[in-house]
Formats: C-alpha cells, sequence, structure tokens
C-alpha cells in the first residue's frame, strides 16, 4: 500500500540522520503519507513501523500527541482556522463562524459530500495575517475576510465539479 | 481553475506584514521583497561574508597563525561583546550559552535551530525563514564552527510547512556552492546541517521537548540538568538557538560585536524583531534597535486601530504577564525595561488590545490554549490547566462564583515552579497578571454575569 515513490521520500528523511537513529525521521514520514492518503490509518503505521525499525505503538504515540495529523479520514480539503487570541482580536473566530455557516456543518465535522472538513486550530505562527487559515497541513491562507471565504469554498467546488 | 492554483492566490506576500519601510535600521529584514531569498541575491547583500571572515577568505583580514581569520574563541568573544541575547524568549546571553559547550568533547556534537514557533502572537521566523533563509544558514555555520560541531537540525514548526519547503531549498543551494557539507570553502572546517519539521504541538518550542521530538518521539519536555550542553540530541552535547539568534550572527561578525551592542543599549544588544498583532492599523513584523520606545514601536504600526484607545498590552508573546496601557507607554523595548515593569519581553510578540476588549474573554482563549497545549506529563499542568481554563469558562458564561477569582490565583500559584517545563509557568502567569491588574472586570462579571465592556466581535 505504500508505493516505491512514497519510499523515495521516506529515504531521503531517513538520510538526514545517523545510521542507528531512524526513528527522527518518523514526524516526516507520517506527514508524508497523509499527505498521499489523506489520514494515518493504522496499517500506515505498521508500515512506517517497520520501515523504521520502531515499534508500532511507538509510531501510534506520535501520531496521536501532534495536532495535525489525521487518525481517521478527513475531507478532501481540511480547512484550519486560528482562533487563538491574536487571531481572535482580527476576526479569527468570525471566520471560523462564517465558514460553519456556509458548509452547513460545526467545526470538528466534514461535509456530506466529503469535500471540506472544518477545524478550530491554535497558533499557526501567522498572527499578522489574520484571519489565517491552513488547507490540509501544508497551504496557510492569510486575511481571510468573508470575501475571500466565499472564493475559495467556491472556486474548490468548482474545481471538484470540472472534475 | 485547478484547487492549487486557486489556494495559492491566498498565500501572504509579506508586502503589509514585512516588506514595508517602517523598520528602524534593519539587519535581518534590511532590502528583502520576496523574491530576493536565492543564493545570489543573499551574496549580493553581503551575505556569507561573515563566513569568509572567520575561514580568512574575504581577502581584508589577514589570517592568524592557525591559518583561519577568526579562532573559535574570538568567534564567541564578538558574539559575548555584542551583547546578542536569545530572541526566542528566556533572553539568555548567546556567546555565555556558547562558551557552555565543551568544544572538546570527543564525540558527536550537534547544532538546533528552534524554528518551533507557536508562541501566540510570534510569526518572525516565518518571515526569515520564508524571505531570508540564507541568513539562518551563514548563522548556523558561524556557531558550528565556533563551537567545533558538524552536524545540525533545523526544527521548523509544521503549520509553516512553505518555510519548510523554502529552508530545504536554501539548503541545497548552499550545499551545492560549497558553503555546507565537507571541507566547507575549502577549509578543513565541516558541517551537515538539515532540516525537520513539527506537526502542531505547542510544546515542542521547549528546547528539550524539541530535542525528544527530533529524535522521533512525543515531544515531552525532559527534566533538567541535564541540560543539552551536556546531554543533548541523541544524548549529545548540544547547542539550541531561537531562528532569529542565528538570523543576527552573520552581522556581528561582519561590523564587530561593539557595533552591534552600539545598534541597542547596554546588555541589550542589537536590533529585534517585535511581531505585532491584535487592535493595531498595520499589524506584521518591525525590526528596531532594542530600547525603542514602545510609543514608537505603536506608531510605526499605526497606531491603535480605528483611532481607539489603547487599554493593554501582552508584550512577549501569549504567556507573558499582560501590562495595562499606562505602565506599557512607558516602556522601552528591551528585556530590562519590560522585566522592570512586571512582564517579560519574551520573543518579541506584542498583541496589543484596545478598549473595546474584554480581559476575562480574552483570558478565556489563552487557558483553553493551554489547557489543550500541556503534554500531560506533569500532574500540577495538566490538571491545574484545565482547572483555570473551565473556571474562566464559567466567569465568562456568567456562572462565576465570588470566590473564583482566589481560586484562579491559588491554582495558578500552585502550578507555577512546580513542573518540568515552563509551559506551566506560562499557563499561571497571563492568569495572575489579568486578575492583578483588571480584577474589577472579572468582579463585574461575576456580579452582573455580563462584560464591562459590551463590543467584543
Amino acid at each position: 500500500m505504500i508505493s516505491d515513490a512514497t519510499k523515495v521520500r521516506f529515504a531521503k528523511e531517513v538520510a538526514k540522520y545517523p545510521a542507528d537513529q531512524k526513528q527522527s525521521a518518523v514526524m516526516a514520514c507520517l506527514a508524508i503519507v497523509q499527505q498521499e492518503l489523506g489520514h494515518v490509518s493504522t496499517e500506515s503505521e505498521e508500515v512506517i513501523a517497520e520501515y523504521l525499525g520502531m515499534a508500532p505503538i511507538a509510531v501510534h504515540e506520535v501520531t496521536t500527541f501532534y495536532n495535525m495529523y489525521n487518525q481517521g479520514p478527513v475531507g478532501k480539503y481540511k480547512l484550519n482556522v486560528c482562533t487563538n487570541l491574536p487571531c481572535q482580536l482580527r476576526d479569527g473566530a468570525r471566520a471560523l463562524h462564517f465558514l460553519e455557516k456556509k458548509l452547513g456543518i460545526s467545526m470538528g465535522e466534514t461535509t456530506t459530500d466529503g469535500l471540506f472538513t472544518l477545524q478550530q486550530s491554535e497558533c499557526l505562527g501567522a498572527c499578522a495575517d489574520s484571519p489565517v487559515m491552513l488547507v490540509n497541513d501544508r497551504c496557510m491562507c492569510s486575511f481571510m475576510t468573508d470575501e475571500k471565504l466565499d472564493q475559495l469554498v467556491d472556486g474548490l467546488r468548482s474545481a471538484e465539479d470540472k472534475q | 481553475m485547478n484547487a492549487n492554483s486557486l489556494l495559492s492566490q491566498f498565500r501572504a506576500t509579506g508586502i503589509q506584514t514585512c516588506f514595508h519601510d517602517r523598520h528602524i535600521n534593519p539587519q535581518i529584514l534590511a532590502g528583502l521583497n520576496g523574491a530576493n531569498w536565492r543564493l545570489n541575491d543573499y551574496e549580493a547583500r553581503g551575505g556569507y561574508q561573515a563566513l569568509r571572515k572567520i575561514l580568512g577568505q574575504d581577502g581584508a583580514s589577514s589570517t592568524n597563525e592557525t591559518g583561519v581569520g577568526l579562532t573559535q574563541d574570538q568567534v564567541i568573544a564578538t558574539v559575548k561583546e555584542s551583547a546578542l541575547r536569545g530572541r526566542g524568549g528566556a533572553g539568555f546571553p548567546t556567546g555565555l550559552k556558547w562558551s557552555f559547550m565543551p568544544r572538546q568533547f570527543p564525540g558527536q556534537k550537534y547544532l538546533v535551530c528552534n524554528s518551533d514557533e507557536g508562541e501566540p502572537g510570534t510569526c518572525k521566523d516565518r518571515d526569515i525563514l520564508e524571505f531570508n533563509p540564507h541568513i539562518v544558514i551563514e548563522g548556523m555555520i558561524i556557531a558550528a564552527y565556533a563551537m567545533g560541531i558538524s552536524v545540525g537540525y533545523n526544527y521548523i514548526h509544521g503549520e509553516i510547512f512553505s518555510a519548510y519547503d523554502r529552508f530545504e531549498e536554501a539548503l541545497e543551494e548552499a550545499r551545492a556552492a560549497g558553503l555546507l557539507g565537507s571541507n566547507i570553502l575549502g577549509s578543513s572546517f565541516s558541517f551537515q546541517l538539515h532540516a525537520a519539521h513539527g506537526f502542531g504541538a505547542y510544546i515542542c518550542g521547549e528546547e528539550t521537548a524539541l530535542l525528544e521530538s527530533l529524535e522521533g518521539k512525543k515531544g515531552q519536555p525532559r527534566f533538567k540538568p541535564p541540560f543539552p550542553a551536556s546531554f543533548g540530541l541523541y544524548g549529545k552535547p548540544t547547542t539550541i538557538n531561537n531562528t532569529e539568534t542565528f538570523a543576527a550572527v552573520p552581522w556581528i561578525i561582519r561590523n564587530g560585536g561593539q557595533a552591534y551592542l552600539e545598534c541597542g543599549k547596554p546588555n541589550n544588544g542589537g536590533t529585534k524583531i517585535y511581531s505585532i498583532s491584535g487592535d493595531v492599523e498595520r499589524p506584521g513584523n518591525y525590526e528596531i534597535p532594542m530600547g525603542t520606545p514602545f510609543s514608537k514601536l505603536l506608531e510605526l504600526a499605526g497606531g491603535v486601530r480605528e483611532g481607539r484607545q489603547l487599554k493593554a498590552v501582552i508584550p512577549g508573546g501569549s504567556s507573558s504577564p499582560i501590562l495595562p496601557a499606562a505602565i506599557m507607554m512607558e516602556c522601552t523595548m528591551d528585556y530590562d525595561s519590560i522585566a522592570k515593569a512586571g512582564s517579560m519581553l519574551g520573543s518579541g510578540a506584542v498583541i496589543v488590545l484596545d478598549e473595546s476588549r474584554c480581559m476575562v474573554k480574552s483570558l478565556q482563549r489563552l487557558s483553553y490554549f493551554y489547557m489543550h497545549e500541556s503534554c500531560g506529563q506533569c500532574t500540577p499542568c495538566r490538571e491545574g490547566t484545565g482547572w483555570l481554563s473551565r473556571v474562566v469558562d464559567r466567569i465568562e458564561s456568567g456562572h462565576g462564583r465570588p470566590s473564583d477569582l482566589d481560586l484562579l490565583n491559588s491554582v495558578a500559584e500552585d502550578i507555577q515552579g512546580r513542573t518540568i517545563c515552563a509551559l506551566g509557568d506560562a499557563a499561571a502567569m497571563p492568569v495572575r497578571a489579568m486578575i492583578k491588574h483588571f480584577r474589577h472586570e472579572f468582579e463585574h462579571h461575576v456580579a452582573h454575569k455580563t462584560c464591562m465592556v459590551p463590543a467584543y466581535v
């Protein structure tokens, strides 16, 4: 279930660390799996454990400790809106509520079409850009006014329709 | 339009927050425009001249008897003279930290850059890494040289993945140019540097939690001592500095420790990047000399927004005690002035609150954060942060009891100083400072079940 191409990416991470410290690559390997498969399953954890010479439970400990690993399937687009204090002062919570209304779900839920998961998040480290939102762990969207949130959600929906 | 190109439209350009003319004598953010982050751009700005200088290859300085431009001792002495203090939050003198490293230790030693920037309010390392990555690489190479270290890692906040990708790209450029790797610029000095990323854990900004994470484990802090200088990554001697600290080093080596010190004020050398967020007209990063009055910084950020009155400022990231406007307006922005006023300069993250803000609601969000991010290792923090959060919640929602203020203070007091790492203190300090300075607002909430200040989005 993990392709050769993925293993090439794993190898690049493992090469950063001493030969007897392959475990150091576990964070990166889990992030790679999540990028390719959408979430980290028990099977993925087992494959990574074997690849890195770790106990599967040690990999699971990492998956469950860090907030950004998806422990189950999520929507095709995971939207994480920061609502920590600096963002709260600049419409962060408002952006989250706007998306709840627009998507018809509460934070923590996924739309029935499986397209969007909406989450509240802690500090993304982009406080001056508020409202900020992280899409699928890797894409930070800044200054997300209501109009931009409309553009983003409507744009992603129409991009999916065309496929 | 496909999804990726759509999403890329919403990426920050840095124009509003970083590339403005409202820095004062900038060193790290000088001359950046978002496009000029590459090696050749950095070299055009004088980049890697400091490295050439210590290796005796800048064509100006003469090499000494050992065949280099600056010895390890000379580099450390220069950094000590500069009065550079750690930019991550603790403000520990960098040169002193470097001198703790057992340079003659025969085994492997490590250098680590802490780019796990998650302290609410802080967004400076992200701009440094995205827009000037080579300045961090050069700073790390110089540090590695000074301490005789051959391997380093830069651990980058997982939420700013584009900064991680950017840094990886910059590393490739530096390797290809012979600035990183074996026999740097033909010298006998070798240094390998790699990037690693977090994935959503505030606690990994704590240096020993970061080391645990780098070892592929849960990021739970270690008991200190032993300190990383004797028992760090993989149990080997390790020096950890913040991104901005490393970024300050090349300028210091090029211009001298004294010149850097003179940019700031005694015991507080150089410039510092302040991230201003909250109720100002122009939130962003501002690089200004240490010791600049807070009032000047506020003016650079366009003042309090919509002409409102300043109410309070959290001067050094969400963990630092809040200061009322009257006290803050008398402060200068440096470690000593803010400490004297009863708070901390911390990471230089300035969160501004205007007159319309309810302090109970503000504290509610912060207390939730610390509960969410407590790693669960120490009982006082694991249980205490939840307790604080629930009590502040009930005050905010109109179910507070008159005894709750004393209860909050007592729980906070019982957390502080009783945990392995500083997260417990970080959760307790905002609570105590909020009640100390704004007790009447909390009492009003308890008595009237509503905010003193009605307008709060």
